[in-house]
């Protein structure tokens, strides 16, 4: 993306960079966004030729459908993010398509249950969003007024499930006019907001202010005035997840929390600090918690319930399809990653991916999200100011923690919690809120790519 | 900031690794033992995810498969089901397999490396090949004319080609249809449940599972014996037998249902089933040369397969005197299936050997190419081939003028024993009528068929039970069907 002769270094360093115009690169996400819409169709009729041996009749529909968001989306990026990094938008949409594809695919096996038309709703309401981030926000800095706005949102977001029924053991939905919808998901954004407004404020503080413990500057405590109320709001939140019971969601806002803490202030006591409270953190939960000492015993012991003869649980079931597919897979509609009942279209949807596409095409989706976190991080590199630093560090470890947690949890490697794939997992909630997310990222990274013609404030 | 930004992305770089690196690990390395873990539905899936090849009686398949679109999918489906249970058995989801769908089930399942045209390919790409087809032996008017004939009554069938050991009918009755199996649901449960209550045992297989008293129609055996070991040598002579006699050592007197068994021939004795005449020559034969000659015959053979297994037939190898010419008469703890007395119906009419009987002529891929080909082997030479001679005429002659003359046949030779067996505690169950026979078309080389038909009770008929009346028009049906007459 540099312009040859440009020193490399340049863009790392906090130093004001050259004015100098980057490239647009909009052909290249457009063709990139065409190759996205046409691998998903591609899915879409492999899974029809394979269940039924006929082109699915939707598929037409389902290419123009797609292929009108994501031109849509593409337009409005052209328009006010003409610098934005090229590959974001194509890998959401590739991402969003093919889980489509699989709850589509999985929909077949469950008639009566149609997951995907809902899915695609969501998702349509997802990119409208993006576009109305992308249209209005014209600059992510306007975010950082709204710091304690956000958090106070976030901390109603959290809240409100609470007042309504559990649904399978844990109170993180609340029905609307027959949706559900997860508020949690939309508190990770703007927890990441709040994270890094707070902490661009406040990381000199943190950094260099507070007595030494120890006595030598390995670790050094900041003064409760700056850190409590980080830790109450996080503690908080943690908190209202414990009650809730979506543990996926609070390792996620602690890792989030150490991420940001660890970027701000360049602490690796930081780091240890994190771990520690992390393993007691866990410890805790797991003695108080019956639902998370059975969810350790699972992953320690996958076939424990096939031993007691009592069939295979969720995990092992989901090990079975991972194992099934073995390298190259059975092909998408070959697999029967239905067996693992409950929740295979939502927290175990990696699971069939992982059986119809093998360990190739695992290895390729996981790549993906890698490579949205790397053009998140790489925008945070780029940018001058340390909140949308932060915020894009944020945004794509959002991202990066949340593949790992469920993609870790589904095939054994951490013990399992619930939570959603980004944009291959049935959920509403969840794909509005990463759309949500890639849009910041396009703003971020317009700014990191376009501040650079000058004009853009220091 | 920025180097703790790039520290930060390496922590992500190695949480991706992690991820890679544990994937692979399930999916490569440890697939194998999860793909056999035997909680994981996905084998059976696989073998119900395809048609199974089909169980082919004279060109025709006698079993079928039906596409339900469940997740067990393709359900057994079968053409005549009571008729050739006793030969399919069973597939069955809940159930497992029996019989032939049991033994033969990696053709049928298409789990047989041979199906394929490259074997090693199958264990690159770890699926199934197209079911195989397996082509029995059986004559499709034989097993129909046996099942006919037993009609409601309880009783079995066995028919074999005597050159070759191959089996021409099996027949069992009561029978039941396997396809009730068949399925998932609850209706195939509530078969189980009630095919397994079943006073009259319809799931058993009483022509190879199920041993009987043989009764007289095991004279075939103490006769062979006695010509072999030289105690007769002459069929007309004299036996020097006393009629009543008494078993020695006891005071127990054996009688005969007919009269002139006194000293009679063997041929007499044959004709007319004396009691009296075999109990003696299986003393004078002694115990030694019983038991060489019954397990020539194949008694005491614990691995007869045809493929499946065949219930070991008893010749008891220690008795005292007195229960050895019970024994010779085929009652004490004498005990054949029906696969066994056509054994030796077949042994006289084959010229003194026993074939090992088979069911399964070959197998094939979906497409029709041979598999695997069974070929006909001698399991004993049971007699001297004279003594085979001999005992031909002695059948002969029952049919044409002792007491198996219902099965004769006109334009053919026809040579038989028929048996009747007491049991239960004094006798006092229902007797079980036998009759055993062979049939040799006139303008043939060879005798075409031997039969054993086994009818457990004719109830309401007692006193007039006897191989001959019950047993023999069904043996004589079954060798009309072989014959095409």
């Amino acid at each position: 993306m540099m312009q040859p002769g440009m020193p490399g270094t340049t863009l790392a360093a906090d130093a004001p960079a050259p004015a100098v115009r980057l490239p647009r690169r909009r052909g290249i996400e457009f063709s990139l966004l065409v190759v996205a819409v046409l691998l998903s169709v591609y899915g879409y009729c492999a899974v029809g030729l394979a269940k039924n041996g006929t082109v699915p009749p939707g598929a037409a529909g389902y290419g123009a459908g797609l292929g009108v968001l994501a031109l849509l989306a593409h337009i409005a990026v052209r328009l006010r993010a003409p610098y934005a990094d090229p590959l974001l938008l194509p890998i959401a949409v590739l991402l969003n398509g093919l889980g489509l594809v699989l709850i589509y695919r999985l929909d077949l096996e469950t008639p009566g249950d149609a997951a995907a038309p809902t899915q695609l709703i969501w998702s349509t309401l997802g990119v409208a969003l993006f576009i109305a981030a992308v249209l209005l926000l014209r600059d992510h800095r306007v975010l950082q007024r709204y710091t304690y706005v956000s958090v106070v949102a976030a901390l109603l977001l959290l809240v409100l499930p609470i007042l309504f029924p559990a649904v399978n053991g844990a109170r993180i939905w609340i029905r609307v006019a027959g949706f559900s919808i997860q508020p949690g998901e939309f508190a990770k954004v703007l927890l990441a907001v709040f994270f890094a407004g707070y902490l661009a404020a406040n990381r000199n503080a943190l950094a260099y202010s507070g007595r030494r413990v120890w006595k030598f500057k390995r670790l050094q405590l900041p003064t409760g005035r700056v850190l409590g109320p980080i830790v109450t709001i996080w503690l908080l939140s943690v908190g209202v997840l414990v009650l809730e019971r979506d543990l996926g969601t609070s390792l996620l806002f602690f890792g989030l929390f150490v991420i940001l803490l660890y970027v701000a202030t360049g602490r690796t006591g930081w780091i240890a600090v994190g771990l520690l409270l992390a393993c007691v953190g866990a410890v805790a939960v797991g003695w108080l918690e019956p639902h998370v000492h059975s969810r350790v015993q699972d992953w320690l012991h996958p076939f424990a319930s096939i031993e007691a003869g009592q069939g295979p649980n969720q995990l092992s079931q989901s090990l079975f399809a991972f194992a099934a597919g073995g390298m190259l897979g059975t092909g998408l509609g070959l697999g029967h990653s239905i067996l693992i009942g409950f929740a295979t279209k939502s927290d175990f949807i990696l699971a069939t991916a992982g059986e119809e596409l093998g360990l190739i095409g695992l290895s390729a989706v996981f790549l993906l999200y890698a490579l949205l976190v790397e053009r998140g991080y790489r925008a945070g590199l780029a940018l001058r100011d340390p909140f949308g630093r932060l915020l894009a560090v944020g945004l794509a470890s959002i991202v990066a923690l949340q593949v790992f947690v469920i993609a870790g949890g589904v095939t054994g490697l951490i013990p399992l919690t619930g939570m959603a794939m980004p944009f291959l997992a049935q959920g509403g909630s969840s794909v509005v809120t990463n759309w949500i997310i890639v849009a910041l990222l396009i703003r971020i990274s317009d700014s990191a790519r376009s501040q650079y013609d000058g004009t853009a404030a220091p | 900031m920025t180097p703790y930004i790039r520290k930060a992305a390496a922590l992500c770089a190695v949480l991706l690794l992690a991820l890679l690196v544990n994937v692979t690990r399930v999916q490569v390395f440890q697939s194998r033992s999860y793909d056999d873990n035997p909680a994981n539905r996905r084998g059976a899936i696989a073998r119900y995810g395809q048609p199974r090849g089909d169980i082919v009686v004279g060109g025709r398949a006698v079993t079928g498969s039906e596409d339900t679109r469940e997740q067990l999918r393709y359900e057994r489906t079968y053409t005549n089901g009571p008729l050739y249970a006793p030969v399919t058995g069973f597939a069955s989801q809940l159930y497992g397999t029996t019989f032939l769908e049991h033994t033969e089930d990696d053709i049928l399942s298409g789990a047989d490396p041979m199906l394929a045209p490259l074997p090693l390919w199958n264990d690159v790409t770890r699926t199934l090949n197209p079911g195989g087809k397996v082509v029995t032996t059986l004559n499709a008017a034989a097993q129909q004319a046996a099942y006919k004939g037993l009609g409601s009554r309880k009783g079995a069938v066995a028919a074999i080609e005597p050159a070759t050991g191959k089996i021409l009918a099996l027949v069992s009755t009561p029978s039941y249809d396997p396809a009730e199996l068949s399925g998932t649901d609850s209706a195939v449960k509530q078969a189980w449940a009630r095919l397994n209550g079943d006073t009259n045992k319809p799931m058993l297989n009483r022509a190879i599972r199920q041993t009987y008293p043989p009764g007289s129609t095991f004279k075939v055996v103490t006769a062979a014996a006695a010509l072999d070991a030289g105690v007769v040598t002459d069929l007309d002579a004299p036996t020097r037998s006393p009629d009543p006699y008494r078993l020695p050592g006891t005071r127990t007197l054996l009688t005969n249902e007919f009269d002139d068994c006194k000293d009679a021939s063997l041929r007499y004795a044959f004709e007319w089933s004396c009691n009296t005449v075999f109990a003696k020559l299986g003393v004078d034969v002694g115990l030694d040369g019983m038991a060489r000659t019954a397990a020539n015959f194949g008694f005491n053979n614990r691995k007869l397969k045809i493929p499946f297994s065949v219930a070991p037939s008893n010749f008891d190898t220690k008795l005292d005197n007195a229960q050895l010419a019970l024994s010779s008469i085929g009652q004490f703890d004498t005990r054949a299936t029906p696969l066994q007395m056509a054994m030796i119906s077949a042994a006289v009419a084959g010229g003194g050997s026993v074939k090992a009987p088979y069911l399964v002529e070959r197998t094939t891929t979906k497409g029709g190419g041979t598999v695997s080909t069974t070929g006909s082997s001698t399991l004993h030479e049971a007699m001297s081939p004279s003594t085979s001679m001999r005992l031909r005429e002695l059948m002969t002659d029952v049919v044409e003028e002792g007491t198996g003359a219902r099965a004769a046949i006109r334009g053919a030779t026809v040579g038989g024993k028929s048996g009747t067996a007491q049991h239960g505690i004094d006798n006092s169950g229902m007797p079980y009528a036998w009759f055993i026979s062979w049939a040799q078309a006139d303008d043939a080389m060879e005798p075409a068929v031997a039969v054993a038909v086994v009818v457990e009770d004719a109830a309401a008929r007692r006193g007039a039970i006897s191989g001959g009346g019950d047993a023999g028009p069904i043996a004589k049906a079954v060798m009309e069907a072989v014959l095409g007459f």
